[in-house]
Parts: structure tokens; C-alpha cells; sequence
């Protein structure tokens, strides 16, 4: 280009290199239109989203009496009740998060190894939860673990215990319930990422004298850890934020973040207080995902990414 | 230790290979036997069981029927990682994850080779490869021409008994793919493993192998060097698929073999009796100005298009039974000086000893 523009110039044209006005014009008329396409999006968000937040944010910082203050903030480190949720919940999406490890990652494996066709029936069954409401299945997990439910009835029947295991209404049963819905949230970017490693990377590993257990843990381990970091990402936080099945199965025992929220606009009518509740949770989620960006990279938390 | 190949070279022995995929039959009762140290490349279209046969000689692939001998030992049910065999993937299946040095490593680590003397052994196969200094580099920060020698660095740096390549070239641009050749010829003289090469490109057969076995429909149509294969064609299909061919329908009958009612000169030995065709290649005919002299056969026909290549041009002329043949010849001055023009009636000699006759089918 500028071999270009040198010789022109020797042509005696006026205003620098040949037609370089009209293409700077050109450049800047195509950067408008494309701010001018994203317009309606951009206003969208700031609508819906940015609104809300900062509004969200504002009430927070207003006590039951309207004056300014931190006292919403404060009750964070002053309530024992408080600490115990967020540890609670931390704990809840930890072990939730850690089940669906442990079950999908041998599901995704088998679905990645799978024929075409049997692949795709399975994925139906795996997806197929997704399109039942969370109300029904958690209802339906009720019948099934709780103390007359079919487990227990079954078990005793067959005399394998003597009393009802607590399966519902305590921790175990919101893990049981979450961890069911989690699941596809794993499974799935997992499955891609294990479907896009090369059958010829996991051959060669094997001719060059790699055992299929030693090929399976130098090669495709290393491949799929991509996707199964962005599989637990999104199963941690959403965890974290999750709410209708911890208040069903957990018999009022096991009180998460969105439920500490929801008591105290519905039953207090203390906005303030939710709303710091909202902020601390959000702040909480995005630092989290900063740290796992660090960690693991753009490609689990698909943000930033600069390929 | 690396350069130290050649001592360990082993011959296969490959016989009845039977393959099927669902009831489709893509190798039938196949035999081949690649000589210790030999070259051997598997040349033939897509479909023609090649790629499937290497597949399993690797042990990626379960034949129905057969046996795979390396020096003696039958490797059929052998699991692939117990084979010892270097492979070449078509995609060079370089390990993302891993950088040069590592991926070079990754066979010498299976086999616990002391880090000392595994660091040694990648440098000097690095340096075989003309890669020296890359061991640390990304595999995603190479070029095509240095991925496909870190994968041939890799398939060699254990001094596997055979190694195999899958079209390792095919990925490459042309002139890269010629220099590679080259390149991968010399090792081969260097290092002396046995070697099973698959491509579908005649010419690259041509320049890097000791033998090939044409291969067609699930069988080896012909296996000879190079140079009796392309001069020497057995069937139609090796006689086409290698080289450019034009095909002359004869008939042998009565003691000789006869075309339009002239009796060809020959040097071969007289076929069966039946109907044949004479395989005539474009660089063998040429155009004959008044009485041919020595050993030839003559050829009427008229000239069709005549086409410039630079280095050499092309004729097509039209016998009088309506076959088109090829002419080629390299554009010396005396040859330009008096090039055919179209339309103009001509006379093809092809000399007795150049008459190649195979089966018509």
C-alpha cells in the first residue's frame, strides 16, 4: 500500500495518496452503520440489565427508614444467620458441582464414544429433562426420596434397612434434586469437547506405545478438561443462585442464597436488605468467574476470549 | 540409539488379509511381503482397501481373516501399543496440548526412557528433521511443512522395527510436497526402517519407492519396482493409473499379433491368443518423416490439437479407426522447427521393443 501511494504521489495529485479522503469517509460511514445495527441490542441491555443493576445496587444502600447507610452491609459480618447461608450455599454448589463430575463425566465419555445414531437417541435422554419444568421434577424427587417414598418403601420392603433413611427434606435430598438438574449443564459442553478430540491424537498415542489407560489419561483427559471447566463454571453458578428445589427439598432446613433473598423482601418487606443480598451474590458469582478465567483460561468461561 | 535403524529393520509378511465392513468386502485374501529395510508404498484410488490395510498393519483396525508377520512374529491380535511400529497420520495427530519437545518425547516417555537420555534422543531426532531449536515451540505456532517433521520426528525417535505413513504429504503445497519427498527418501537411505507408505499420487510413488504394490478393489494388481511397473504394466488398470496411456486394441492370432491388418513387431513374448491392447505411452510414440528405419511400427493418423506445455508439448492425433492417441515430446529447437499442425495427416512410430500388451477386459 504505501509502494502505492509513494509512486502516486509522484503524479502530482493534490491531498496526499490517491483517494485516500474518500476511503477514510468510507471507513467512518461503515463504522456508523454498524453502531447504528447494534443500537436496538445495546438498548436492550442497558434497559434490562444495567437499569435494573443499578437501581438494584441503589436500594441497597438505603435502611428500612430510608436514610442513607451501610447497615445492609454491615448485617453481613454482624448476623450469624447470614455467614451460615453463604457458607451453606458454597457448600451446596460445591458438592452439587462434584457429583455432576463425578456422573457426567462418565456419561459425556460414553456419549462421545457412542455411534452417530445411538449418540443422538441417548443426548435425547440426557437433554430431555431440560424441557420438564423444575417444579414437576423436584415434586417428582419428593415422591421418590422422601420418608414414605418409593426408596424407603422399597428398601424396607426388600429388608435392606429398618428405618426410613433421611433422603428428603435435609442436604442430601437438595443435592439429590440439584445435582438431577445440573446435570445437562455438564454434560453437554463436556460431550462437544469430547466430540471435537481427534480419533487419530488418541491412534497415535497408542502406536506410539501408550496403553489405552495411559492414553486415556495423557491425551484425552488433558483434551476434555476445556470443556468439562466450562461445564462446572456454569453448574457452580448457577448452584449458587438456585432456588425452587433447595426450598422444596430441603424441609426448611438448608437455606440457600435465593432463599435468604426472597424472605426478606416477601416476609419482611426489607428491600434494602434483598437488594444487598443481590449485590453481594452477583459480586460473588463475577469474581468467581474472574478467578476460574485465571485459572482455567478463556476457553471454560468462554469470556474475553481473544482467538 | 537413533541412526542405528537399519540394524533392526525387520521384513513383514502379510498374507490372506480378509476385511469386511458390514457386507461390504474391501480386502480380499491379500499377501504381501516388504523386505527388510524396503520401501514399499501402497498406490491406488480412494476405495481401494489401502488406507485399510495400513490401518491394520497399525492395529486400528481388526481384519477378519489373515496374518501380519513382523521378522517372524505374528502381530495380528497384538494390541497397537505393543507393536512397535511408528505411524505417520495423513492430519500428522500432533498432541495439542503438548509442545514440540514433548510430543517428540511422548513414545520414549511410554517406554520409560531415562529424561537424560530422552532429551538427547529428541535433540538429535529434532535435528534429523531440520527442527533444531523448536523443542519448545507450540504445536499451533508451526507451519504445515514443520508439523509433518515433528510427526515423522516422533514416529522415528523410538526406533520402531517398521513405520507406516498415511499420505503424510497430502496436506502440503506442491512444491513443499516435492521437497519433503526428497527429504524423506534420504532418511529413509539413512536410517534404513521398513517402510509402508500409502498414496494415491503415481508420481510421488515413483520418486520415493523401492517397490509398489498397485492396489484396486481390495487387491494388489501389481507389485514391481518403479520403473518395470510404469514400463512394464501388468493390466489396463496399473498400465492407467500410473502414467499417461493410450490404449490400441490387437488381436493375436495365427503366430502374431495384428493390428488393422498389419502385423506388429515386437519383443516381448507372443500373449494368449484373443483379443488384447497395446499400451502406448506419449513419450514412446513419435512422428516418423518418410521411410521408418530399424525395428518400428507405423501408425497413420491425423493430427487433432497440439498443445504448448513449455518445457515440452502434446498432440493429440486420431488413428484411423477414430482412437485418440498422445504424443508428447520435449521442445528441442529441431523438434520445434517442425511441429505438427492440426489437421495435417501424420505418421506415429512406436519402436518394437516400447509394445506393452495387456489383457483387454
Amino acid at each position: 500500500m504505501s509502494v502505492a501511494s509513494a509512486s502516486l504521489d509522484h503524479d502530482g495529485r493534490s491531498g496526499g495518496a490517491l483517494n485516500a479522503d474518500a476511503l477514510r469517509a468510507d471507513a467512518r460511514r461503515e463504522s456508523h452503520g454498524t453502531l447504528a445495527l447494534l443500537s436496538p441490542g445495546l438498548l436492550l441491555v442497558f434497559a434490562v440489565i444495567i437499569v435494573p443493576i443499578g437501581w438494584l445496587f441503589w436500594l441497597s444502600l438505603f435502611d428500612e427508614t430510608g436514610q442513607l447507610s451501610a447497615s445492609n452491609y454491615a448485617r453481613f459480618f454482624e448476623q450469624a444467620s447470614y455467614i451460615k447461608t453463604f457458607v451453606t450455599t458454597f457448600k451446596v454448589a460445591f458438592v452439587v458441582t462434584g457429583a455432576c463430575v463425578l456422573f457426567g463425566y462418565p456419561l459425556a465419555y460414553m456419549l462421545s464414544q457412542l455411534p452417530r445414531r445411538a449418540a443422538g437417541v441417548c443426548l435425547i435422554f440426557v437433554i430431555l429433562p431440560f424441557w420438564t419444568s423444575v417444579l414437576v421434577r423436584t415434586y417428582a424427587w419428593l415422591v421418590i426420596l422422601q420418608r414414605k417414598g418409593l426408596v424407603n418403601t422399597w428398601l424396607m420392603d426388600l429388608g435392606v434397612i429398618s428405618q426410613p433413611l433421611p433422603l428428603a427434606n435435609n442436604f442430601a435430598g437438595v443435592v439429590i434434586g440439584m445435582t438431577h438438574i445440573m446435570l445437562p449443564f455438564l454434560v453437554l459442553p463436556l460431550y462437544a469437547s469430547m466430540k471435537s478430540i481427534d480419533t487419530d491424537c488418541l491412534r497415535a498415542a497408542m502406536n506410539l506405545g501408550a496403553s489405552p489407560s495411559a492414553t486415556f489419561r495423557q491425551i484425552f483427559l488433558p483434551l476434555s478438561l476445556p470443556g468439562l471447566a466450562s461445564g462446572v463454571v456454569i453448574v457452580f453458578v448457577l448452584c449458587l443462585g438456585f432456588f425452587v428445589t433447595p426450598a422444596l427439598m430441603g424441609g426448611g432446613k438448608v437455606i440457600m442464597w435465593a432463599m435468604r433473598m426472597e424472605q426478606t423482601t416477601s416476609l419482611y418487606s426489607n428491600w434494602g436488605a434483598g437488594a444487598a443480598l443481590g449485590v453481594v451474590l452477583l459480586a460473588v458469582t463475577l469474581a468467581l468467574l474472574g478467578l476460574f478465567h485465571r485459572l482455567l483460561g478463556a476457553r471454560a468461561t468462554g469470556v474475553w476470549s481473544r482467538r | 540409539m537413533l541412526l542405528s535403524v537399519a540394524q533392526s529393520a525387520l521384513p513383514i509378511g502379510i498374507s490372506g488379509i480378509e476385511k469386511r465392513f458390514g457386507g461390504l468386502s474391501v480386502l480380499h485374501d491379500l499377501g504381501l511381503d516388504v523386505a527388510a529395510g524396503e520401501f514399499l508404498t501402497l498406490l491406488g484410488p480412494s476405495g481401494s482397501g489401502k488406507t485399510t490395510l495400513l490401518m491394520i498393519l497399525a492395529g486400528f483396525v481388526r481384519a477378519n481373516a489373515g496374518s501380519i508377520k513382523v521378522g517372524g512374529e505374528e502381530i495380528i491380535t497384538m494390541p497397537p501399543h505393543k507393536r512397535n511400529i511408528g505411524m505417520v497420520f495423513q492430519n500428522y495427530a500432533l498432541f495439542p496440548h503438548m509442545n514440540v519437545f514433548h510430543n517428540i518425547a511422548f513414545p520414549l516417555k511410554q517406554r520409560r526412557v531415562p529424561a537424560a537420555e530422552t532429551a538427547e534422543r529428541v535433540e538429535r531426532a529434532l535435528e534429523l528433521v531440520q527442527l533444531k531449536g523448536l523443542g519448545q515451540r507450540r504445536v499451533d505456532q508451526l507451519s504445515g511443512g514443520q508439523r509433518q517433521r515433528v510427526a515423522l520426528a516422533r514416529a522415528i525417535v523410538f526406533e520402531p522395527r517398521i513405520v507406516l505413513m498415511d499420505e503424510p504429504l497430502s496436506a502440503l503445497d506442491k512444491s513443499l510436497r516435492e521437497h519433503m519427498q526428497i527429504e524423506l527418501r534420504n532418511l529413509h537411505r539413512r536410517l534404513g526402517m521398513t517402510t509402508v507408505y500409502v498414496t494415491h499420487d503415481q508420481r510421488e510413488a515413483i520418486t520415493m519407492s523401492d517397490r509398489i504394490a498397485v492396489m484396486n478393489a481390495g487387491r494388489i494388481e501389481q507389485i514391481d519396482q518403479p520403473e518395470v511397473l510404469y514400463a512394464r504394466p501388468r493390466t489396463k488398470f496399473v498400465a492407467g493409473f500410473i502414467g499417461e496411456s493410450s490404449f490400441i486394441p490387437v488381436e493375436c492370432r495365427n503366430g502374431g499379433v495384428w493390428h488393422e491388418g498389419g502385423k506388429l513387431r515386437m519383443k516381448d513374448p507372443m500373449p494368449s491368443a484373443g483379443r488384447h491392447l497395446m499400451v502406448v505411452r506419449p513419450e514412446k510414440l513419435r512422428v516418423i518423416a518418410g521411410e521408418p528405419a530399424g525395428d518400428v511400427n507405423t501408425l497413420p493418423a491425423t493430427v487433432g490439437d497440439v498443445i504448448y506445455q513449455g518445457d515440452s508439448f502434446v498432440c493429440y492425433a486420431t488413428l484411423k479407426d477414430g482412437r485418440q492417441v498422445i504424443l508428447r515430446d520435449y521442445c528441442r529447437s529441431d523438434v520445434l522447427a517442425r511441429l505438427p499442425s492440426p489437421g495435417e495427416p501424420i505418421t506415429l512410430g512406436i519402436d518394437a521393443q516400447d509394445v506393452v500388451l495387456v489383457a483387454h477386459q
